[in-house]
């Protein structure tokens, strides 16, 4: 085969058009456009210290996020994520505060709740064929139920072990660069993200996800053990969340049994804003950050132009529901 | 004819298939079915629709599970129970269906499932998958880009990945099912000089196909199925196409072979100009006349049943024109249609065409439910009863009674029942897609004779088939589509099997270069 044939194959700008690419820029443009409009807006937006909240407010939803990427690509739906996060965090708080192990056990322990509870999301969609709507449907409600009990229904705090705090709070970077004091739990975010965006785009794991979502029946004629990968899938969602789970206690200096519900839906948002499809088989965690990003700036921005509580739902919730149609209308022509 | 145990008893045998049962809910897909295969040639497996072929080979290649008999493998008997499992006993197979994942590029989806690893644990090595699947493509002759995404080819370009994945897992056995249906001549050459290449390797090729003429190029034996018995297996030199005809069809199918109406009146009930749908509509005009049957000829994703689906409202159309009678009509939904007089019987009836639990007079009052309306809602008992009878007899629905709920009625039955329903909504042009995928032999002539009956009382019928014969015996005229185009439009005199074959692989390039 000549390299002629081959450049002829390659993309025209029209099939550019209508890839994934394009949403991941438009949605890069939108953040743009939101940061200058509300920077000509208010002059409290447009200060470090506001940039920085915006960085930390990205942090735990951006972890959560990433996780769910993966699964909506494989075509599925996981709505159980926010409230394994706060089950992973209440794990944590009794490893540490109640047991008094330490600190490192305590991460373990709450990274492994909600790997655990992904691998059982896992099995219960991809063996026992339950509809990833119901099952994580019902994990949600599981996991919240469970960290209520285990917790007997109060915080746990963290005030003996002041470290735990600054795994999230402290700055690595600030103490590089004096005043640039970004707190560690971005750079876990973008560290993470960095990770999953290699598992996406380099392993095999990547590769079955993308295969799940295109063509499932496909994939299992072609031999691969489809059972097993989508456990794996769920299974890092899970981890993700259980990551989530660590960085939002340590953000708040306690395990808050009540708190997640509600958490999941951001990260859905953050993952459709950014361009993965709800029909499975295209994405990327590029596009879930900026998701992610535009979420937490909209919050932000809203919030300091004094908009009630109650409308920031009803934008962001537009935006979700706007940012689906605009896939459905690329799907269609 | 030559002596059919001859042709079996060979002593170097690659497979061995015997008393092969199958059943699905409701169809007995294989009773007693037999096959076997030597190395270095190629055998082809040859019957209608539906008599088991697929079936057979789908059991070879771990998709199904069989209900009884042996399947013997260079002299050892193995139970395939998974796909993974045939791969790896080197039993390689094309499926009809195009088995792609389109949003991974050409090169991923040939090594689905044994990519290239890295020297890192888990990672995927792109680069060498290209390199590997370039190497694939010099060697089979192919022109692909490894990097192309399968969802920017054409069906063809696709259907030669489709190969290429099967031969890169050097396979002992290769199946292929139907694998020139959307290939051009100089494709399937192409495709056969490969196959000639692995046949001298020793490898053994099953070659499932309708093109009759392409056995005596390439096969060495035929084996012939029907209704899912093995019927006999001869060597292709000595055997006559005519011969292996009249295997495959038993006597059933020309002795129903119905009288159309001789002309249909000259009357345009329907016309379309110039639709158009992206790349799945293109230009598409035809007319359709009273009494008339117009045959929809092409491969599978020429764009037939998307026709039909943007006349009837079920999909949008971009441009172009709608006529009926001679005035031109907003068909913006279903509803629509049916006020237009457009019936359209889906090929998934138990999908698209019935409600399964709801009984048979309810279904057939169910496109026209005012006729049966009383005020305020109330449904009219004596009415629906009524009408339900009526067309029991009218069309010889075999049910027990009109409350039989219609999931548990035969295929043919069921379809009897979705004509009811569109004659109950007085429907004038009937779109019949794909009208006898999955009923049996002998309720295919009822229909036939149905859709006969229907033309001669003056309905406008478009019958779109993936089956020739049944499209030549039927039509009046042929419209044939290829990749979204009408590319030929075939009186009844002109249509041969080789005619609509020549239009339907008519590719757009091939159009381009010739406007």
């Amino acid at each position: 085969m000549t390299t002629q044939t081959i450049k002829t194959e390659r993309k025209t700008v029209k099939s550019l058009f209508r890839s994934d690419a394009m949403q991941r820029v438009m949605a890069f443009g939108a953040l743009i456009v939101l940061f200058i409009g509300f920077s000509l807006a208010s002059p409290f937006f447009r200060t470090f210290e506001n940039f920085v909240g915006i960085l930390l407010a990205t942090a735990v939803n951006g972890v959560l996020a990433l996780g769910v990427t993966f699964v909506i690509i494989t075509g599925g739906i996981d709505l159980s994520v926010g409230t394994v996060m706060t089950f992973s965090a209440v794990m944590t708080g009794v490893f540490i505060t109640n047991w008094h192990m330490p600190v490192p056990i305590g991460i373990l322990a709450g990274l492994l709740a909600g790997t655990t509870a992904g691998f059982v999301n896992g099995n219960v969609i991809s063996r026992m064929k339950i509809p990833p709507f119901i099952a994580t449907l019902g994990m949600l409600y599981i996991m919240k139920g469970l960290s209520l009990v285990i917790s007997q229904l109060k915080p746990i705090y963290f005030n003996d072990t002041p470290i735990f705090r600054e795994m999230a709070m402290g700055s690595v970077l600030g103490r590089i660069i004096p005043g640039f004091e970004v707190p560690n739990a971005v750079l876990i975010m973008f560290g993470a993200a960095f990770v999953a965006s290699l598992i996406l785009t380099r392993t095999i794991l990547g590769r079955y996800t993308f295969a799940l979502g295109s063509n499932e029946e496909a994939t299992r004629l072609s031999g691969v053990n489809v059972a097993g990968w989508k456990t794996a899938v769920y299974t890092l969602c899970g981890f993700f969340a259980g990551m989530a789970g660590v960085l939002i206690a340590s953000r708040l200096n306690s395990a808050q049994p009540a708190l997640g519900s509600g958490y999941e839906l951001d990260a859905i948002a953050a993952v459709v804003i950014g361009g993965t499809s709800l029909s499975g088989g295209e994405g990327s965690i590029l596009g879930t950050i900026i998701g992610a990003f535009i979420i937490s700036t909209l919050t932000n921005g809203l919030r300091i132009l004094s908009v009630p509580q109650e409308w920031q739902l009803v934008v962001t919730c537009t935006i979700v529901i706007l940012a689906v149609f605009l896939d459905i209308l690329r799907r269609r022509r | 004819m030559t002596n059919p145990e001859s042709a079996i008893d060979e002593p170097k045998l690659l497979l061995r298939m015997e008393g092969i049962y199958k059943s699905f809910p409701g169809v007995q897909a294989l009773s007693d079915a037999k096959f076997d295969l030597r190395y270095g040639e190629v055998h082809a497996l040859v019957g209608e629709n539906g008599a088991g072929k697929s079936t057979l080979m789908k059991i070879l290649g771990g998709i199904y599970n069989k209900d009884a008999g042996r399947v013997i493998l260079e002299d050892q008997e193995v139970e395939i129970t998974s796909p993974a499992m045939a791969q790896h006993l080197g039993i390689s197979i094309i499926h009809q269906e195009l088995n792609l994942m389109p949003h991974l590029t050409v090169g991923q989806n040939i090594f689905i499932g044994r990519e290239p690893r890295a020297k890192i644990p888990f990672v995927v090595d792109d680069k060498s998958t290209n390199e590997k699947a370039i190497r694939l493509f010099e060697m089979l002759n192919l022109r692909l880009d490894p990097n192309t995404k399968v969802a920017d080819l054409t069906v063809a370009k696709q259907q030669m990945v489709e190969i290429a994945k099967a031969l890169s897992f050097n396979a002992k056995i290769l199946v292929m099912d139907e694998p020139t249906a959307a290939l051009t001549d100089a494709e399937i050459e192409e495709l056969f000089t490969i196959i000639r290449q692995l046949r001298d390797k020793g490898v053994g090729v099953v070659h499932i196909s309708h093109r009759l003429e392409e056995l005596k190029l390439i096969s060495d034996r035929v084996t012939v199925m029907r209704d899912g018995k093995y019927v006999n297996t001869l060597n292709t030199s000595d055997a006559k196409i005519d011969q292996i005809i009249s295997l495959m069809v038993g006597r059933t199918i020309f002795e129903s072979a119905p009288e159309l109406p001789e002309d249909p009146n000259q009357e345009v009930v329907l016309e379309v100009r110039n639709l158009n749908r992206g790349k799945v509509l293109r230009d598409i005009s035809f007319s359709l006349k009273r009494g008339e049957i117009l045959g929809f000829a092409g491969l599978i994703g020429a764009g037939r049943t998307e026709v039909a689906r943007a006349i009837f409202g079920a999909d949008a159309h971009e441009s172009g024109e709608i006529l009926i009678k001679g005035k031109q009509v907003h068909i913006k939904s279903p509803g629509d249609a049916v006020k237009h007089g457009i019936g359209y019987l889906s090929e998934d009836r138990k999908r698209y065409g019935l409600a399964l639990a709801m009984d048979v007079k309810e279904n057939v009052a169910l496109a026209a439910m005012k006729k049966f309306l009383r005020m305020f809602g109330w449904m009219d008992s004596k009415k629906t009863v009524a009408r339900g009878r009526e067309m029991i007899s009218a069309l010889n629905i075999k049910t027990p009674s009109l409350d039989q709920k219609v999931k548990f009625l035969s295929g043919g039955n069921q379809q009897k029942v979705v004509i009811g329903k569109w004659l109950t909504a007085d429907t004038d042009i009937l779109i019949f897609d794909e009208p006898t995928r999955g009923i049996d032999v002998g309720a295919k002539s009822e229909i036939y004779k149905l859709l006969n009956d229907l033309a001669h009382q003056g309905k406008a019928i478009i019958m779109i088939s993936s089956e020739l014969p049944e499209i030549l015996r039927m039509s009046h005229r042929v419209v044939v589509m290829c990749e979204g185009r009408v590319t030929g439009v075939l009186n009844a005199g002109e249509a041969t099997q080789e005619s609509i074959m020549k239009y339907a692989t008519m590719r757009t390039d091939v159009i381009l270069a010739s406007a």
